[in-house]
């Protein structure tokens, strides 16, 4: 059963993999625009051929993602007065920001209860148009590093971002939300515009179900990496995920883009060896993850875990303990943040491997976009050091790494764990933040890092221990979501502009090559290494100390 | 005021000057060296220089506030720690004070050179200094030598220190070089051509020579090399300092790893003391690579320098491990420069005897080796019996037209009423020279051309022209070049390395492919004008590639200036030796290669450290992490695989381990890793297996043996 799933899962993305990658290659290279996409820059006054600087890019991007922010704090402080409401009341300013932060920065943190806090037109206007569009902004970033490291010796132009960010939306998020929703919807998932339906419940009590356009929802959330369920229960709910079937889609859905990608850059930079080494470090970072953490579940301690053959705690009985395990892995592997488990009650190491595969970077294979650039900047820190040890100064697809790229490389890695660390270090040591925390000792250091690990990676998944519905908690997680989005983006668009201006050095049987299995296993080295010094201290007071246990 | 003769002056005192280059003396580390090194070490700890490395400055601050730890609350642990902290940083600076004072025993040789000496400078007005007139002749005052100006024309004869770096604008001298360069035989300077520059602090062993003065006192060469090999100059090359960004923020990320940990561990109920917080970060951070750089940067140059090799910057030792193509010229560096003529072929519709008259004719003057060796040639097939009647006096008052590189031909014009004119040269010039009189060139002269190239030698097609008639191929001198051995080897272990040689010449494409093919290089570039170099050079540029060139003459400067690593001879004319980035002392252009491997031995050098460091502190977190919090969670005793006896002993000795890895790896950094010239791939397996798996596993040996000793002592174990 649990290997039966993982090949036929395999099996599917790699089936995929290389049309798609193709497909994805002709959207960004191809120099026609179609007729609904044209009406698009019209309407939004661009000029969708002008190529953009590196500079001119970042502002872009950034403006629209500041006002997306905008209209989704509007949206979420006036929703009692939208239409199709459901009687909501309207979000408090620290909730309504998170909530706005979240969604824009692909994030899909929820301190909310979805079908409870958010009314039909917040999910439909706000929420999922961002899981559209918060997506394309992530694969925009990365096809503007791939150009960068295709030009050579230009002034730095990247492409046009109001192009990348239509295309994406229109001939990739859209055609294949679609595909994958009418698949869902084959499983069982719902799709309707009801309101509370009053059910008669098997010992005689009424109860009120929900239901909504969860199919069309829940097919964006799991291909755009987003992660932000209709229903609280996210994933795990039967309306979102009724079987071993739609869980399986879901999963391949989660899986699909961020595994593609480096075909795309692979066709891109003009050597297809280049993207199976990228996506061999992504599948074998993800591949240790999923035995990791099927083994943790399969043989999750106590008698009880035993005589059910796994530990069955806070999972659906309809997935099963590896079923579970493969989801969580999968949706903390991307920074997608869907759910069809409780983690908080995953087995002390699985809880480990997954708050692990976020702190990675989310780069195995990581979210749309974000996990290829985030690897690629992964491998440029790996070829710093080993380029130098075959006595050439360090290079990657013949871009020389000098000073002013390592800068930039440098302030990316270290975004991230100062985020997390002094995030979690600041929950801990106050009062307010330790007010959330479920259960004190380990397993709440356990929480609380899994919280800031989860928003500054822009994954979005809980523990669901800790009590984040709080001034506190939404405004500090808020701050890590957007600057842990924002600044790798601004980060990596500079590098990019840089690669772009540099002239590009051939090869020669003197360069470092970066497509042999040595070098698969050096970055993916590099990256366990460079995230495991920096989390050990921490790790090692809470999932470490629990598993050991 | 009288112009120096050879009796008039006494030789000046020669000071004994030891090579400036020493044979290779090796890298062990002499105690009677490190304790030389201490001094500036510890002068090294200046917090003001110290923030220039931010690993070292980290270690440093760590290192102060133990101190105070150790001094308000007292104990053995604290002692020991901030003790060895301070040696951390001890270590790291005897580390580059050693590199440094490598180089500080060679300036001091070279400032034997520099003494004052008196300079006969010439007194003439402007307007006879461009006169043609001997300089000799002219009258001279006694200045010191540090009151030259460049342009001023200094006579130096026999006996006497040249005062100042320059060009000899007169005469010709055999000069003792041995300060500058450590090679004892005398060389020739003489005025014109590209033997002409003389160098500050050389003396004169024979004749007199006039020499104008082109660097000011204060930046001649010799003031440049005591810079250099002291490192008193020594600017943070670009890839130093692009690792130096990575450790910092390798730094910064485990200054908030511990920094946060003490939240975390007083959450945990098991609040940290600083002094254990101080010894984990230091133990964490990259001091080993951190401790190291500078010494590699410092003895990277200083391995050149044991060659006979200055290079400029640092920045050009750096480039020479990227280069991708390697510009050689053929003469000197491919061949053994002298060219034999060893056969006269006859042109139709022309004797041998004409052929041989003319080709000794154009030859008379020709001082070069191949012009002797054609005079010789002839006299040895034209033996008395019908030896051509021409003599030396038949080219009195003729006028010399000399080789040069854009008309590639040399030649005579003999006055009279038939006004002869004869030339000699490339295929493609006198075929030029001889239609544009009007003349046609017989296919049967290509035959011969074609002949002599495809053998590898070099045609050399004689023509004439009498009076105005038009001028008529007589025939073509082979000349044979004689490959230098072992260059095949030099090649294909460059090839290896990634680097395409291409071969400059200014031979036709036949006999350069033909010389080529016997040597093994990649390419050529065929009757090469200074032009044609240069935009070869543009060219790899433009592609991406970096270009590494030797060269001596002023031809040679443009290329040099624009080539990414350019060796000026020290031999060749200041003009050269000022664009280019390095100088080689030996003058020996197949020292290029060494460059390369040296420049590709430190980029390694720095990898390797790099990652026997990063791969270090694995093992320091299971020494330390379970010693810190085992009080509170008993259960991470699992993590102390390597069995420590105490917690103190544990943190105690991974700081002890991480001080002494600096001091057993300074001779590694000073001679630089091995390096074998094969395939980058097998390169970074070899390197990957030995600096990072042996730096992931030394550790946890060199730790656990500490410990075993530091159990011993009592309140540690």
């Amino acid at each position: 059963m649990a290997a039966g799933q993982i090949i036929v899962l395999l099996a599917a993305l790699a089936a995929v993999h290389l049309p798609l990658g193709a497909y994805l290659a002709r959207v960004y290279t191809s120099p026609r625009h179609l007729r609904v996409e044209r009406a698009g820059y019209r309407l939004m006054r661009v000029d969708a051929d002008a190529e953009q600087k590196w500079t001119s890019y970042l502002f872009s991007l950034l403006g629209f993602s500041m006002a997306s922010v905008l209209v989704l704090y509007a949206l979420g402080r006036l929703q009692q007065h939208l239409p199709m409401s459901l009687g909501v009341s309207p979000f408090d300013p620290a909730g309504a920001w998170n909530t706005a932060v979240s969604f824009v920065t692909n994030t899909n943190w929820q301190w909310y209860s979805g079908e409870a806090a958010a009314g039909h037109l917040l999910q439909m206007v706000g929420l999922a148009v961002q899981n559209f569009v918060s997506a394309a902004v992530g694969i925009s970033v990365a096809i503007a590093l791939i150009r960068g490291f295709q030009r050579s010796g230009t002034d730095g132009r990247l492409g046009n971002f109001w192009s990348d960010l239509t295309r994406t939306c229109v001939r990739v998020l859209l055609p294949m939300a679609f595909i994958g929703a009418l698949a869902l919807l084959a499983t069982g998932v719902i799709q309707n515009f009801d309101a509370h339906t009053a059910v008669q419940t098997l010992d005689g009590a009424t109860q009120h179900v929900l239901g909504g356009p969860v199919a069309s929802q829940e097919a964006i959330k799991e291909l755009g990496t987003n992660g932000g369920g209709f229903f609280n229960a996210n994933s795990a709910h039967p309306f979102e995920n009724p079987s071993p079937v739609s869980n399986l889609i879901e999963i391949f859905l989660i899986l699909v883009i961020p595994f593609t990608l480096p075909r795309t850059f692979g066709i891109m930079v003009g050597d297809r060896r280049q993207g199976w080494a990228i996506v061999s470090v992504m599948g074998t970072l993800w591949i240790s993850a999923v035995m990791l953490l099927t083994w943790a579940e399969m043989s999750g301690p106590g008698l009880a875990a035993q005589a059910a053959g796994g530990a069955l705690e806070g999972k659906e009985l309809r997935f099963g303990t590896a079923g579970s395990a493969l989801f969580a892995a999968a949706t903390t592997g991307t920074s997608t943040g869907a759910v069809n488990a409780m983690h908080d009650s995953l087995t002390a190491p699985g809880g480990g491997v997954a708050i692990f595969g976020m702190l990675l970077g989310e780069v195995a294979p990581g979210g749309v976009g974000t996990g290829l650039y985030g690897l690629l900047m992964l491998a440029i820190v790996a070829v710093f050091v080993a380029g130098l040890m075959v006595g050439r100064t360090p290079e990657y697809l013949g871009k020389k790494i000098g000073r002013q790229e390592m800068t930039l490389v440098a302030l990316y890695i270290l975004t991230m764990p100062l985020l997390v660390l002094v995030g979690t270090a600041i929950a801990v040591a106050t009062p307010a933040g330790q007010a959330g925390i479920q259960e004190m000792g380990p397993h709440g250091l356990s929480e609380v890092l899994y919280a800031f690990a989860s928003a500054s990676n822009n994954n979005g998944s809980a523990f669901a221990g800790l009590t984040v519905a709080t001034p506190f908690y939404n405004t500090l997680l808020g701050v890590a979501m957007l600057a842990g989005r924002f600044i790798p983006i601004a980060l990596v668009l500079a590098l990019a502009g840089r690669f772009a201006s540099q002239r590009t050095t051939p090869a020669t049987v003197g360069t470092l090559p970066t497509h042999q299995p040595l070098f698969v296993g050096l970055v993916a080295a590099v990256t366990v290494v460079v995230v495991g010094l920096t989390f050990i201290p921490v790790l090692s007071l809470g999932p470490i100390v629990e598993s050991l246990s | 005021m009288s112009a120096p003769t050879l009796t008039s002056v006494a030789a000046a005192p020669q000071p004994p000057t030891p090579p400036a280059h020493p044979p290779r003396t090796g890298s062990a580390l002499s105690w009677a060296q490190v304790r030389g090194a201490l001094p500036g070490a510890l002068r090294k700890l200046d917090p003001r220089e110290m923030i220039a490395s931010p690993v070292l400055f980290v270690v440093e601050v760590g290192a102060v506030l133990t101190t105070g730890l150790a001094i308000t609350d007292p104990s053995l642990f604290a002692t020991l720690i901030t003790v060895w902290l301070w040696a951390t940083v001890v270590f790291a600076t005897l580390a580059e004070s050693i590199a440094e004072s490598r180089g500080k025993a060679q300036a001091s040789s070279l400032r034997a050179t520099q003494r004052q000496t008196t300079a006969h400078k010439v007194v003439a007005s402007g307007s006879t200094m461009t006169t043609k007139a001997g300089y000799t002749t002219m009258a001279t005052e006694e200045v010191p030598s540090a009151s030259l100006a460049v342009g001023d024309v200094v006579l130096v004869g026999a006996g006497e220190t040249i005062p100042g770096d320059g060009d000899v604008v007169e005469g010709a001298a055999s000069v003792d070089e041995s300060a500058i360069t450590g090679e004892s035989a005398p060389v020739i300077r003489e005025s014109g051509g590209d033997r002409s520059s003389v160098t500050g602090g050389t003396v004169v062993l024979s004749d007199t020579i006039a020499v104008r003065i082109t660097a000011p006192a204060g930046s001649t060469f010799v003031d440049r090399m005591i810079a250099l090999v002291e490192g008193s100059e020594r600017q943070r090359t670009p890839n130093e300092i692009a690792l130096n960004i990575l450790l910092t923020s390798l730094t910064i990320i485990f200054l908030l790893a511990v920094v946060t940990l003490q939240p975390f561990a007083i959450y945990s109920g098991s609040p940290q003391s600083l002094l254990v917080l101080v010894a984990l970060l230091v133990c964490l951070i990259p001091t080993t690579i951190g401790a190291l750089l500078s010494a590699i940067g410092i003895a990277g140059m200083d391995r050149l320098v044991q060659r006979g090799v200055l290079a400029m910057s640092g920045r050009a030792v750096e480039a020479a491990g990227d280069v991708d193509t390697l510009l050689l010229d053929k003469t000197g560096t491919i061949t053994y420069g002298n060219r034999r003529a060893t056969d006269l072929l006859v042109a139709p519709g022309s004797t041998a005897a004409e052929l041989a008259q003319a080709a000794r004719l154009a030859s008379l003057a020709d001082e070069t080796p191949e012009g002797r060796s054609v005079v010789a040639l002839v006299e040895e097939r034209f033996s008395s019996t019908d030896a051509p009647d021409a003599t030396d006096a038949d080219v009195a008052g003729a006028e010399l037209v000399a080789f040069s590189a854009h008309t590639r031909m040399s030649g005579i014009d003999l006055p009279g009423a038939d006004g002869l004119h004869i030339r000699k040269g490339a295929t493609s010039a006198v075929a030029r020279w001889v239609r544009s009189t009007g003349g046609t060139v017989p296919d049967e002269v290509d035959t011969l051309v074609d002949g002599v190239s495809v053998t590898g030698g070099t045609p050399l097609v004689v023509a004439e022209q009498r009076g105005t008639a038009p001028a008529r191929v007589l025939g073509v001198i082979h000349l044979k070049d004689v490959v230098k051995e072992g260059l095949r080897e030099r090649f294909d272990e460059l090839r290896a390395m990634g680097i395409r040689t291409v071969m400059v010449t200014g031979d036709n494409a036949i006999t350069a492919r033909a010389i080529a093919a016997e040597a093994g290089v990649d390419d050529v570039l065929a009757e090469a004008t200074p032009e044609d170099k240069l935009a070869l050079i543009r060219r790899e540029q433009a592609g991406g590639r970096l270009v590494a060139m030797a060269g001596d003459g002023t031809n040679d400067a443009p290329a040099l200036a624009q080539a990414d690593v350019g060796v000026a001879m020290n031999t060749g004319t200041s003009v050269a030796k000022e664009a280019g980035n390095m100088v080689d002392l030996d003058s020996d252009p197949t020292k290029l290669i060494e460059i390369v491997r040296i420049g590709k031995q430190l980029l390694i050098t720095r990898g390797a450290l790099t990652t026997f460091s990063i791969a270090n502190d694995i093992a320091k977190y299971f020494a330390i992490l379970p010693a810190m919090f085992m009080v509170v969670f008993p259960q991470l005793e699992v993590l102390n695989i390597m069995r420590l006896s105490s917690p103190e002993s544990a943190i105690l000795s991974a700081v002890i381990f991480n001080a002494l890895i600096i001091v057993a790896l300074i001779p590694l950094s000073l001679r630089g890793v091995t390096y074998r010239p094969v395939a980058a791939s097998a390169l970074l397996r070899r390197n990957l297996l030995v600096y990072g798996l042996g730096g992931l596993v030394a550790p946890f040996i060199g730790i656990k043996l500490i410990d075993l000793l530091t159990s011993l002592l009592p309140g540690i174990g």
